[in-house]
């Protein structure tokens, strides 16, 4: 029994998500394996022999695996399946993408956003916006995975020593072309890895108040900043910060919900955080509920202060 | 041109599900059904091709219980032209609708087939993927703008850390993302004029397509609760218990 991880990394670095891949891959049984696939990624590849817990990583270099098309990614993938029984990618965008690609041509079914590894085929994940969990088992030969990266803890970065293998690139699948990729700017931590998270909501009014109030509370306790889907439809906060079932999962040391009124779809994204706060003025708001402290107050007032008071 | 678009009857958004007591799974008896919100973007989406002239017909399809048949009058009703339902009462897991639409698409041929990125009820995020495998199509997913032109598709995706654009060669397989339109809202005439709109019913069996499920659910549960919170009068006791009590700052 052996596990290969599809490493998610940018051609210079692995990613944080990839961490928490591999350990959920170790709990498998058996080997782990990563795929480094990308672009000049010799530095990302030396970065995933590190992590501890690796057996080996395979390093496959070709001009068209750099942007990271699903569709030469997935052919890359498939070209070494078949020594593998379990095939994890991290539930980021780009895990999500590739996948389901990989387990169709493999005819096997995918199971996606796992928390927890049961057995060597039985896992758990959360259905119906995290309302329901539940617990699968899968008969086919290959298990594909996607593993939602806030369930397990990160490997560690360091401590490892595997040996880099060079693999030959699979062909260039030629249906599809990378044209451009427009980055949102932001010198925070990274939404999915922050320890703290400041998330506002539709009360915060314009795009203005939003960065206005929330920010120095941010740059206070060191913190990510999120958003709730009624801020970032109303324009208030950029796509890529809105958590929730459709947006990004996380699981902070501390969520901080102000102006949110925790619709099952936000809470979907950030109840397994270990402390959350709300502030909010509605007393009757959904968020009170999943909520260890509340404060029943105007935002406007509140978090002001609470700036100061830190 | 034509575009095929694949709709999923659903537990509504708004309602909150229960975990049937016995662990067999969730307790949609009686419960609000719905179309698929994502599925809603790619009727929309389709339609509003259709208007600009880029698309000559929208063919929508559902894969499940009879009722879909009610899915497929409202994507009728906000612009497709006739709708195709796959009919069995199987639990239809992603491969096996991947598989039923493949054989749809070798059938209809149509150059662009849009999908919602994932359904809400079993969040797989799988289905568009899988068919663009399957039919060996380029795909895009997680769409917030899809431009076609002169055989291929310009579509930015929602990725983290912002956009991304990639140009596929059509005929392509394009998955929806919350923010590529607003849906329409179906008005009293179209839900009339719908009902006259053509309404073909197959089996998987006329398509050649095994639909048994490949993933056994051993059961469900509810999530773990958390533990009940505290309200706090000010934002002194506030920071107060988060350094002292909680220790997180």
């Amino acid at each position: 029994m052996t596990a290969l991880v599809i490493a998610e990394h940018d051609n210079h670095a692995i990613k944080g998500a990839t961490l928490n891949t591999v350990a959920a891959a170790a709990k498998c049984g058996g080997d782990v394996h990563v795929l480094v696939a990308g672009s000049g990624a010799a530095e990302a590849a030396k970065q995933a022999a590190q992590i501890a817990g690796v057996a080996k990583v395979l390093h496959a270099d070709a001009a068209h695996l750099g942007e990271g098309l699903a569709e030469n990614i997935a052919a890359q993938v498939l070209a070494m399946a078949a020594e593998y029984t379990h095939i994890l990618f991290p539930s980021t965008a780009s895990g999500k993408n590739v996948a389901p690609r990989v387990a169709a041509k493999l005819d096997v079914a995918q199971i996606s956003d796992i928390t927890k590894v049961e057995s060597a085929d039985t896992f758990e994940r959360p259905i119906y916006a995290g309302n329901a969990m539940a617990t699968v088992q899968s008969a086919d030969k290959v298990k594909v995975i996607t593993v939602r990266t806030t369930g397990f803890d990160a490997a560690a970065a360091t401590g490892g020593s595997a040996g880099v293998v060079s693999v030959a690139a699979a062909a260039d699948a030629g249906t599809s072309s990378f044209v451009g990729r427009e980055v949102t700017k932001s010198d925070r931590p990274e939404l999915t890895a922050a320890k703290i998270i400041v998330s506002g909501g539709r009360a915060l009014g314009s795009s203005e108040k939003f960065t206005e109030l929330l920010t120095p509370l941010a740059d206070k306790l060191g913190a990510a900043l999120g958003a709730s889907r009624a801020a970032v439809d109303a324009g208030y906060a950029p796509n890529d910060w809105q958590v929730g079932q459709t947006g990004k999962i996380v699981a902070p040391q501390l969520y901080v919900a102000c102006g949110i009124s925790g619709a099952i779809q936000h809470l979907a994204g950030m109840k397994d955080s270990k402390v959350i706060v709300a502030i909010n003025k509605d007393p009757e708001a959904p968020i009170f509920s999943v909520a260890d402290y509340g404060l029943e107050a105007d935002i406007f007032t509140a978090v002001p202060e609470l700036v100061k008071s830190l | 041109m034509k575009a095929l678009v694949a709709v999923k009857r659903v537990v509504d958004y708004n309602v909150k599900v229960r975990v049937k007591s016995d662990g067999t799974g969730v307790d949609i008896a009686n419960v609000k059904m719905s179309m698929n919100p994502f599925d809603e973007i790619a009727v929309e989406e389709a339609t509003r091709l259709k208007e600009k002239g880029v698309l000559s017909e929208v063919v929508a399809v559902s894969c499940g219980v009879t009722q879909c048949q009610e899915t497929l009058r409202t994507a009728m009703a906000i612009g497709a032209d006739r709708g195709i339902l796959v009919e069995t009462a199987e639990e239809l897991q992603p491969l096996a609708v991947a598989k039923l639409l493949k054989a749809l698409v070798d059938k209809e041929k149509p150059e662009l087939i849009i999908l919602g990125k994932q359904a809400i009820d079993d969040d797989c995020n799988q289905t568009g993927q899988m068919l663009a495998a399957l039919l060996d199509l380029p795909q895009a997913t997680f769409a917030s703008k899809v431009e076609v032109a002169d055989g291929f598709a310009l579509v930015t995706r929602e990725v983290d850390g912002g956009l991304e654009t990639v140009k596929l060669k059509l005929p392509a397989v394009v998955t929806t993302d919350l923010r590529l339109n607003e849906p329409r809202y179906v008005t009293l005439p179209n839900i009339m004029k719908a009902k006259k709109k053509p309404l073909e019913t197959v089996k998987p069996a006329d398509l050649g397509v095994d639909v048994a499920p490949r993933i056994k659910t051993l059961k469900v549960s509810e999530p773990p609760k958390r533990g009940a919170g505290v309200k706090v009068p000010d934002v002194a006791t506030l920071v107060n218990k988060l350094k002292n009590e909680a220790k997180v700052i």
